[in-house]
């Protein structure tokens, strides 16, 4: 029987791992150091919040893995010898495989800052580093202010989880505006603002020079680049981006680059040796989309996708049309298509901006200023269908289309306070327009899209 | 704020106190009148229960309620006790028609509600006469203090959100100490409401001026659990507002209930048993109102003229239309979480420990097998009950009617429904009975699961398997087990009170009613990956 060796313990390991024993039943064993069994890593921020329990993030009860033969090994891959198909684990021991994935995610940049590896600095990443963040900052007393470093996704989620114990919070952004390499700004304002009503202390514009120790090598303060401030800090949260986790396999001769290179069948250079999820990179960027996705839903896609070829159905990762969500504090995030910043503007691209006078809630909707087509949407405060905006870039609509129908789009719950008609009005004064808002279908919403 | 909030919880306690010591004060006395009075009313034949009455409870000097329950109880005891004997005898000589004279003589009836009859007449003393001030001293204290810890979270929480910070972290929520300390109380609470009202007789003084006020007669242990169950739903009401401000559906949602709590379970019965007519609770269906075929109910009916008719047909009718047709067009929804009283104090008081519910698979099973059995139980009861009515016999299939009916009273409706069902809150969450016992839910289940437009919709590929969903569904759902596939949830238990959508960190989740149609969508691949893929997988 073939036995199919994963490493890593993520959504893309354990996607790959759940779909290929659905199609097959092939052995197949997860190789993990970080936890016996696979939880949300999504979801750590709110063990430390109180809303969960770690229990909680697991998806998959433990009796799961038995029940679907998947046998779950906890070690540390050190090296992977790649002549005799073997692993080598940091313990001495050995486990050998005819077949290789390499799900074995990221880890925190870290930018040679001096100080970066003292006690009490730490990224937010890890199940280690959530026990790290318990111990050095438990409550207000022990931790009187935290730094952050780098504005992020990660960022404003530490950041939010040391408000929840009240602990005062320093953020250092070296953007001019909240992550404004990917939002328009309208939004990246929208998120300021809040930030700041969250009594967080937001730096724009800022650097950090280096973290300073106290006398037992424990964080004291950091200085900032551009003024050099000190600022006294129990915690240093550094959260500028990822990077795929693969210093392991320096030594192999699997080819990396930032991450393990891969082609459209997610094969690396060494045959049935695979890479997916965020250590995979591909040759070629695929549309618009980076050549390293650390997203949440790409890793579990990878994982589906790998599953269909290592059963015999050789796939192309093909991702559809781009979609995302996050959460800034209260204010829900969703985009569909795309939609660049400023900064990353295509030539062809405009936008069509709503806001709301008072609450937060906005959105841009990017389209062709020549031809009209709709390129992407982002939302903020409001939900939208997934279904509804694939099947619109699946069609090539254009703007008026979308504006027309976008009732059938929201996904808001019941009550809640529609926004179409103020939104189609202002397109409609700015373009010279007189599209009408349809109302919701049931029909339409329902309705598959033509291609499926 | 903080302070505010300190205060309402010593005003609460020290309402609460109040409220829980008033049970041991008062003198319990009656004159040989009244009891001569009670003794014609009810019609006794016995000749001793009179003597032992007299020696026990008449013309005592300062007694409480436990002293005077236990010799009330004791002398009704003595009472039945001599028969016994002079039956143990007539059977030992064999002299049949002796014995059987003798059965006429028992007092038949728990000792606890005899108890219970003669304290309400014979109470004294400060809260008998000052029922105002006691009032202000229990329930005003407790509302005043509740609301000073509930209104400064308006400003505490912060800006509207989801505000679920802590609650593994607080020992009231996270099953620790307090949360045992509540359950204790809680369970005590319903022991004493189902099985010794008598000891509870101090707190129906306290409410006798509204009682009368509302049905012009005195208040029982029942209006003290109605009034008490209003007042807290309302006063957690106030809470579930603060808490969800930014969720129109839970606002909405919690008027509901409230709505039809205080003027249909409690204001209109109330109301029409003051204009002689038989209080009844036009929202609470069979077979949750298990007793609706009750003989005795049956016969209330018949004999209240139109009315009485009327609330026997509509009954009917609810149970038998409205609930089913409602569920096809809202989901079950429409009653466990907008309309039922049991939901509306799960949604108010039991908001807090939502979280408990179990989401394991066993659990599910468990879940599965009580219930349907419950509603066996409570349909097998009625058959036999409705049966023995109609022919005038005392049991069906040999099973005694009687004896079903005092059997599925005691089990399901005392102590699932009431004792394990609200009393376990803080340990197992607030929806124990909704989930494993309301044979009403298991219907409506039934109805929802099958045929319904009913359902919550996942959001394409959006899922991020966080697990908010799961943790905070009141009904043990793994909500996330479905969403994180991309499958819509319909689950016979879902009672759609629309919080897994609230807590969702990515607008994953939306609850609506549409064509039945792809209600139902088993996937393996999700929305987002290459479509040729997800068509070949789907399709295969």
């Amino acid at each position: 029987m073939e036995h199919i060796v994963i490493i890593g313990n993520g959504i893309a390991g354990v996607s790959a791992a759940r779909h290929i024993r659905k199609n097959s039943d092939k052995k197949i064993t997860i190789v993990s150091a970080e936890t016996k069994y696979f939880f949300s890593r999504t979801a750590l921020m709110y063990v430390y919040m109180g809303h969960m329990k770690f229990e909680h993030t697991q998806p998959y009860e433990n009796w799961f893995w038995k029940k679907n033969k998947i046998d779950l090994k906890e070690g540390f891959v050190s090296k992977v010898d790649v002549k005799n198909k073997t692993l080598l684990f940091a313990d001495n021991s050995m486990l050998s495989y005819d077949k290789l994935i390499l799900a074995v995610g990221s880890k925190p940049n870290k930018f040679g800052w001096p100080g970066q590896d003292l006690e009490g600095v730490m990224g937010m990443y890890h199940k280690q580093d959530l026990y790290n963040l318990e111990k050095y900052a438990p409550n207000n007393l022990v931790c009187k202010r935290a730094v952050i470093v780098g504005g992020g996704l990660i960022g404003i989620e530490l950041a939010e989880m040391l408000r929840s114990r009240k602990i005062p919070v320093t953020f250092l952004v070296r953007e001019t505006s909240f992550w404004n390499g990917v939002l328009p700004s309208q939004e990246s304002e929208l998120i300021n603002k809040h930030i700041k009503e969250h009594h967080i202390d937001l730096r724009l514009s800022t650097n950090l020079k280096e973290i300073k120790a106290d006398e037992n090598g424990k964080v004291k303060s950091v200085i900032i680049q551009e003024t050099g401030e000190e600022i006294f800090c129990d915690v240093v949260g550094l959260t500028a981006g990822v990077t795929p986790n693969i210093d392991f396999l320096k030594d192999s001769s699997i080819e990396t680059g930032r991450g393990v290179k891969v082609n459209r069948f997610l094969e690396t250079n060494i045959s049935d040796i695979y890479a997916i999820g965020d250590c995979a990179e591909q040759h070629k960027a695929i549309g618009q989309r980076r050549n390293i996705e650390a997203v949440w839903y790409t890793g579990r896609m990878m994982g589906e996708t790998l599953a269909q070829t290592i059963c015999g159905n050789k796939t192309e990762y093909k991702p559809g049309h781009w979609f995302n969500s996050a959460k800034f504090l209260d204010i829900e995030y969703q985009t569909y298509g795309w939609v660049f910043s400023e900064r990353n503007k295509q030539k062809n691209e405009t936008y069509f901006q709503w806001k709301h006078p008072k609450e937060n809630k906005c959105i841009t909707i990017s389209y062709d200023k020549n031809t009209n087509k709709f390129l992407g949407i982002n939302t903020f405060g409001i939900r939208m269908r997934h279904e509804i905006f694939d099947k619109w870039l699946t069609e090539n609509q254009n703007i008026e289309y979308v504006l027309e129908y976008l009732a059938d789009a929201n996904f808001d719950p019941e009550f809640y306070k529609l926004h179409e008609a103020e939104i189609v009005a202002k397109f409609n004064q700015e373009n010279n327009t007189h599209i009408k808002v349809k109302k919701k279908s049931w029909k339409r919403i329902f309705s598959r899209a033509k291609i499926l | 704020m903080k302070i505010i909030q300190k205060l309402g919880i010593i005003v609460f306690l020290i309402g609460l106190t109040i409220f829980t010591g008033s049970i041991f004060l008062g003198n319990f006395s009656l004159t040989e009148k009244e009891l001569d009075t009670y003794i014609t009313e009810k019609g006794y034949k016995n000749e001793v229960i009179k003597e032992e009455l007299l020696k026990a409870i008449v013309a005592q000097e300062k007694i409480n309620i436990f002293q005077f329950s236990d010799k009330a109880r004791t002398a009704f005891k003595n009472a039945n006790k001599h028969y016994d004997k002079l039956i143990a005898k007539y059977n030992a000589e064999k002299n049949w028609s002796k014995k059987g004279q003798q059965y006429q003589y028992k007092i038949n009836g728990k000792p606890h509600t005899l108890s219970y009859q003669l304290a309400k007449k014979s109470g004294s003393g400060f809260i008998k006469e000052n029922t105002g001030l006691m009032w202000f001293l229990t329930f005003g204290l407790g509302i005043i203090g509740a609301l000073l810890f509930i209104i400064p979270n308006l400003v505490l929480l912060g800006k509207p959100g989801i505000k679920n910070d802590g609650i593994y972290l607080e020992s009231s929520t996270n099953r620790g100490w307090m949360a045992w300390l509540v359950l204790v109380y809680l369970v005590t609470f319903y022991l004493v409401l189902y099985f010794m009202a008598d000891y509870a007789v101090n707190w129906t003084f306290i409410l006798d001026p509204i009682s009368k006020a509302l049905n012009g007669g005195e208040a029982s242990q029942w209006f003290v659990y109605g009034f008490l169950y209003c007042t807290i739903m309302l006063t957690m009401g106030v809470r579930m507002f603060i808490k969800y401000r930014h969720n129109k559906y839970q606002i909405v949602r919690t008027i509901s209930v409230l709505f039809f709590q205080i003027v249909f379970a409690f204001l209109i019965p109330e109301i029409m048993t003051s204009l002689n007519m038989p209080g009844y609770d036009f929202k609470n269906a069979f077979p949750l109102d298990y007793d609706f075929f009750f003989d005795w109910n049956i016969d209330n009916l018949r004999n209240s003229g139109g009315i009485g008719l009327f609330i026997l047909v509509w009954g009917i009718v609810l149970t038998l239309i409205i609930v089913p047709v409602m569920v096809y067009f809202f989901g079950k929804r429409w009653y466990c979480s907008w309309v039922c009283g049991c939901g509306g104090l799960a949604e108010t008081l039991g908001d807090p420990y939502r979280q408990h519910s179990n989401k394991s698979l066993n659990a599910w099973k468990l879940e599965r097998w009580l219930i349907h059995s419950v509603l066996i139980f409570s349909l097998v009861m009625t058959i036999v009950t409705l049966y023995c009515y109609f022919s005038g016999t005392q049991s069906f299939l040999g099973i005694k009617s009687q004896w079903i009916k005092d059997t599925y009273s005691f089990l399901i409706g005392a102590w699932f429904a009431g004792v394990i069902g609200t009393g376990f809150y803080p340990i197992f969450g607030n929806r124990v009975w909704c989930r494993f016992g309301c044979p009403l839910a298991a219907y409506l289940g039934l109805v929802q699961r099958f045929k319904s437009r009913f359902r919550i919709t996942t959001n394409g590929g959006q899922c991020i398997s966080c697990g908010n969903c799961s943790t905070y569904c009141e009904q043990g759902i793994d909500v996330r087990s479905y969403a994180q596939k991309g499958e819509n949830i319909v689950r016979s238990s879902c009672v759609g009170c629309g919080i897994c959508s609230a807590v969702c960190p990515r607008g994953v989740l939306k609850l609506e009613n549409g064509p039945e149609e792809g209600r139902i969508n088993p996937k393996e691949i999700l929305l987002g990956n290459d479509v040729d893929l997800m068509s070949f997988i789907n399709n295969k």
